[in-house]
């Protein structure tokens, strides 16, 4: 294992979030703080307790997955993208490095970016509401593995996209509605039966479901079934990115 | 001595169909400087980069220090430095940080002695601490080098390392690399300036159309092909070459005014003497007379043309 190409790779693209440390750390932070003043204080002061948890705590696991996975699939695309895009991924693929370090220096600082991020949106949310964890490491559980697995899926789609559009192609139209559809802001339970059943399709309502679960034990769906789904999203990943390794797809051929 | 670097019958055709090598055959051997010579798209980068482990071979082996390039990349890649042909760079990084970045990759611990050594080399330890958007074309090709050296290579690759580079810089640039010559590292390099490979190559290599046309040492190559040309200039004008030399081919230039005659360096007779004598016996009165040697630019346009 060559541990210091992966520290190499690790601490340079960490170094990166350093100098973009306004557009990496604060804007998301304000943008959370938003979301508060606007839903838990302005809104959410109508709208009555959800499973018996104040609406501004309800929302905050919902705020913190949309924001880790944004951030997720932004660093980790960005992160693989912007080496093809430059050329200087010529440096990477004639190192002594497997792939299996490349993943693990990109993703590991995409991840961690992800993390601190999630952490930061926790600290500000609990300035605004009472939070408790019940189940701290159910919550760390999901927390680590939805970094994981979409920084892996931000890294297939950095080595994936040939241009900038396609690179924001899947952060941009399709996370967002999916994060947004899939209970982020309130309980599925609430919508009438046709799309309650429609939003069961959607892979995010579990990981929500599942992270909010740790916080309150409330939940839209059984978490054993929400670690499945993020157990089996980490599977599919590592399976793609298994046969990108094996035949190069849009690295070396 | 087994050559460092050994390619067997080295294909690669690339998804879109096209065939950039076709069964390249070529042994490096270690301590030599070896450049190739090859027109635009002739397969030279693809060649270097299945070398360096940037694109996968459709077919044939490479072996670099006997090690497979593709099952055993961790040992031949940590020997080998590449400075690519693109001036490709991390904008945002500084000098000093980019070069330590590419030690790292090549999974050597930090060692700032050698690389102040190889930025003091390049003339760039007083651009340590800028950020490379802030260099000029050249500087930045420095950084490149600097960044191949940073992991202390056996074997060197410099990929068109003087396009774009002004006289000065290439000069300290051939001065570094004839250093690391010295210190037995061996260099593949690729380039346009024919008279630099003429200047700097132990060997030769011409490269065209994915194949390898011709792998000679440099000073047999300019033996063998290279041919000798006498110009004769006379003092008064010919209006055609007369019969008598016939048997010679000399070609009339100059209004008239000057015979050319090619001929063989390595033949056993080269029939200047006789040339002269039947000159005289024609009555010809000569001005001045001189020799040009083809280089190595004619051989390679000679080469090239032939194996269209």
């Amino acid at each position: 294992m060559n541990i210091e190409a992966i520290k190499s790779i690790y601490f340079f693209e960490m170094a990166r979030t350093r100098r973009t440390l306004l557009q990496s750390v604060v804007s998301p932070v304000i943008s959370t703080s938003l979301y508060f003043i606007v839903f838990g204080a302005a809104i959410g002061g109508r709208i009555q307790e959800i499973d018996g948890v104040s609406y501004g705590a309800f929302i905050t696991p919902g705020l913190m997955m949309l924001t880790l996975l944004t951030q997720c699939i932004g660093n980790g695309s960005f992160g693989i993208y912007f080496p093809k895009f430059t050329g200087t991924i010529y440096e990477v693929l004639s190192s002594p490095v497997s792939m299996v370090e490349i993943v693990l220096g990109y993703v590991g600082a995409a991840a961690t970016k992800g993390l601190m991020i999630g952490t930061i949106i926790l600290l500000t949310a609990s300035l605004f509401v009472d939070l408790t964890i019940a189940h701290p490491f159910v919550m760390v559980f999901f927390f680590v593995l939805t970094a994981i697995s979409f920084s892996l899926f931000g890294f297939i789609i950095g080595i994936w996209a040939k241009d900038f559009e396609q690179l924001n192609l899947i952060p941009m139209l399709v996370i967002p509605p999916l994060v947004f559809l899939g209970g982020s802001f309130y309980s599925v339970k609430m919508l009438p039966p046709f799309w309650q059943a429609v939003s069961h399709f959607n892979p995010v309502l579990y990981l929500i479901s599942g992270f909010r679960w740790s916080f309150f034990e409330v939940s839209d769906v059984n978490p054993i079934f929400s670690a499945v789904i993020i157990l089996a999203f980490l599977t599919a990943c590592m399976s793609i990115l298994a046969w990108i390794f094996r035949t190069g797809y849009r690295l070396r051929n | 001595m087994a050559p460092i670097v050994s390619v067997s019958n080295l294909s690669k055709t690339y998804a879109s169909g096209f065939q950039a090598l076709k069964g390249v055959s070529l042994d490096i051997e270690e301590g030599e400087i070896l450049a190739l010579l090859g027109p635009n798209g002739a397969g030279k980068t693809t060649l270097i980069s299945i070398i360096c482990g940037i694109v996968n071979p459709s077919g044939g082996t490479v072996t670099v220090g006997g090690n497979d390039v593709v099952r055993e990349f961790r040992e031949t890649r940590a020997m080998i430095g590449l400075v690519p042909q693109e001036l490709t760079t991390d904008a945002f990084e500084t000098v000093w940080n980019t070069v330590s970045f590419s030690r790292g990759l090549h999974g050597k611990k930090p060692n700032p002695a050698h690389i102040e050594k190889v930025l003091k080399d390049l003339s760039l330890w007083d651009k340590k601490d800028n950020m490379l958007r802030e260099l000029s074309g050249g500087m930045k090709r420095r950084v490149l080098i600097a960044k191949a050296l940073s992991h202390e290579p056996r074997v060197l690759f410099l990929d068109e390392p003087t396009a774009g580079v002004d006289v000065n810089l290439r000069k300290s640039m051939w001065e570094v690399v004839e250093r690391l010559r010295a210190s037995g590292v061996t260099i593949i390099l690729t380039t346009h300036y024919i008279e630099e490979a003429e200047e700097i190559a132990d060997r030769i290599g011409v490269i065209n159309g994915g194949k390898i046309l011709l792998v000679e040492d440099k000073a047999a190559l300019m033996s063998k092909l290279g041919r000798k040309q006498l110009r004769v200039d006379l003092a008064n004008p010919l209006d055609g070459v007369p019969e008598t030399l016939s048997s010679y081919n000399l070609t009339l230039e100059g209004d008239g005014h000057c015979l050319i005659y090619d001929y063989d360096t390595s033949a056993e007779r080269t029939g200047i003497t006789t040339l002269l004598a039947a000159l005289a016996e024609a009555g010809i009165r000569l001005k001045d007379i001189s020799t040009r040697q083809s280089s190595l630019e004619d051989i390679f346009v000679e080469i090239v043309g032939a194996g269209r």
